[in-house]
């Protein structure tokens, strides 16, 4: 599975004129690659996401997955929402399940499994308001891997959790990763999440935004960021990101 | 609570909670029995005063009749079987018009809520219709209709068209754009887009709807019935006060306000029932 991006213009109309938020964005993505993107804020990664799962299909340019343009959003592009997005009428098996029939023995025993991936057990039959954010970002993953998506994208998924969560949730998505080799695409605000998870670190410039450096991470699985080889892959991305954007990077918080 | 050992106690966390909940409801019954007593004391005084004053002459009864004159009236009525009958008619009206009313405001609010188109062309009309008051156009239904269960029943429709209409129609604007880029990424038919995501998002408003078109319902009610009819509770009042019975007067406002109290506490039950993934403060 590859996938092929090329967006030449995304503009959005203010008024008379518009404003360039996209340019000449070329990426190719092999199968089961994981990429991590990273830049600045307002630079057009949920932009550039949302082209890809087709739910913007207003820009020049093409997005192919196994050579065929994707002309809409499905079940092919999984999509991991910045704020999680549950159904809050839903309980957590409903919310994963959505418009697939839980009375189906097969979606059933998926969603089980799902659930027991993303550790929910004993939490099926509670709504929204009941669980914490980190809870409710992993029900947002399994209802996106319930459709076993070809590529699954995501948008800053963890970026509201504290760092215990978000530890725990990246090493729920490199199992998954691992398990099911679907494609991932995961933008980020956080230089050492990017490193920890990719096999390549695309950094983004803004005004407009555009592909500052692609940087290949070829660090062994599970990766350990106190190791000296991940600190060094740390300082080179963050220098190639400072070169990238004038924008001064505070550390470790990587705005 | 430590969230790095999360998953492992999440379990018994819960059933923890479950227990500590079930503790705050014990001390929340006390609490409100405690509270309810203390709200009977101030009726309670009033009524002894209003008793003696009545009892001692100083009130004429055609003015204000005593608790116990209402009490024994209410008792009459219920003997003779008089109030019964009344009152089955009334509900009855009630219905019929609540549910032809409300019906039409919720099919009429889903259409306009979906579509735009009809939007224009139908929510003008009826946004003007809604500020006739009930009284300028009873005398225009009696003309047409005449004194009978038509114009009644016409009458409460009316009443209860509007409010249900409005808050369908809100409730289906309202619902949160973001979800929507869901349903696409997930795929939703157009049913499921409407049975998961719009007329769920919506119900609370349709609740609310509900409510207040039950008590415009009772409301043109009365005013239906106060306007002309040979039986219904409102009857019961006109002939009353014919007849200077200020006692069954006070009963039949007595019973308006004690049905249309049970029926708002119904929808409010139902409210409960289907809302309880609100996380919203519950008003308890
Ligand atoms: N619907 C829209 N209409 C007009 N302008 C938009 C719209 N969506 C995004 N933009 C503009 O496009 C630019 C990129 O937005 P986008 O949300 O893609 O940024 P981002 O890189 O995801 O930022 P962040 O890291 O803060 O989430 C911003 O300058 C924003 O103002
Ligand atoms: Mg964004």
């Amino acid at each position: 599975m590859t996938v092929h991006i090329h967006v030449m213009d995304k503009s959005f109309k203010k008024g008379q004129t518009a404003v360039q938020v996209l340019r000449d964005i070329r990426l190719e993505l092999e199968d089961g690659e994981f990429i991590t993107i990273i830049g600045p804020s307002g630079c057009g990664k949920s932009t550039l996401l949302k082209i890809i799962a087709g739910l913007d299909m207003d820009y020049e340019g093409t997005v192919e997955i196994n050579g065929l343009p994707v002309t809409g959003p499905g079940t092919d592009q999984g999509f991991v929402f910045q704020e999680h997005r549950l159904f809050p009428w839903l309980t957590v098996e409903e919310n994963i399940a959505a418009n697939l029939s839980l009375k189906d023995p097969e979606t059933r025993k998926r969603v089980d499994e799902l659930i027991h991936i993303v550790r929910l057990k004993g939490f099926e039959k509670a709504y929204p308001k009941e669980l914490s954010g980190g809870m409710s970002q992993r029900v947002a993953i399994a209802r996106a891997l319930l459709r076993e998506p070809k590529i699954l994208l995501l948008d800053e998924p963890f970026g509201a959790l504290d760092a215990f969560t978000r530890k725990h949730l990246q090493d729920v998505l490199l199992e998954i990763w691992r398990k099911k080799h679907i494609t991932m695409v995961l933008v980020t605000h956080d230089l050492d999440e990017s490193i920890y998870l990719g096999n390549q670190v695309v950094i983004m410039k803004a005004k407009p935004g555009s592909i500052g450096r692609i940087i290949p991470i070829e660090l062994p699985f599970p990766r350990q960021r106190a190791h000296p080889l991940f600190q060094e892959m740390r300082r080179k991305v963050l220098k190639e990101f400072e070169t990238a954007d004038e924008l001064p990077l505070i550390e470790g918080l990587g705005i | 609570m430590a969230k790095t050992t999360m998953t492992a106690e999440q379990p018994n966390l819960q059933k923890e909670s479950v227990r500590r909940t079930d503790v705050f409801k014990d001390a929340g019954f006390k609490e409100g029995l405690k509270r309810g007593v203390s709200g009977l004391i101030l009726p309670f005084l009033l009524f002894a005063v209003w008793q003696i004053v009545g009892s001692l002459g100083f009130v004429s009864k055609t003015v204000l009749p005593t608790p116990v004159d209402i009490v024994l009236a209410f008792k009459n009525l219920i003997v003779s079987g008089e109030l019964f009958t009344h009152l089955k008619i009334s509900v009855l009206r009630a219905i019929a018009g609540f549910l032809l009313g409300a019906g039409l405001g919720l099919a009429a609010g889903i259409a306009v809520g979906f579509s735009t188109k009809t939007e224009g062309v139908l929510n003008p009309s009826l946004q003007m219709l809604r500020t006739i008051p009930h009284l300028a156009v009873a005398p225009l239904f009696i003309l047409w209709f005449g004194f009978g269960e038509v114009s009644k029943t016409l009458l409460i429709a009316k009443g209860a068209f509007f409010p249900i209409y409005v808050n369908t129609f809100l409730g289906i604007r309202e619902v949160d754009a973001k979800l929507f880029d869901v349903a696409r990424i997930l795929d939703f038919s157009k049913w499921k887009q409407i049975k998961l995501l719009i007329l769920p998002s919506a119900l609370p408003n349709i609740l609310l709807g509900i409510r207040l078109s039950l008590g415009a319902a009772w409301l043109a009610l009365v005013v239906a019935e106060l306007m002309g009819a040979t039986e219904g509770v409102g009857y019961m009042m006109m002939d009353a006060r014919q007849f200077s019975n200020t006692d069954i007067v006070f009963v039949g406002i007595i019973i308006f306000a004690v049905v249309g109290k049970l029926t708002d506490s119904f929808v409010r039950l139902l409210e409960t029932r289907l809302l309880k993934w609100q996380d919203t403060y519950s008003g308890r």
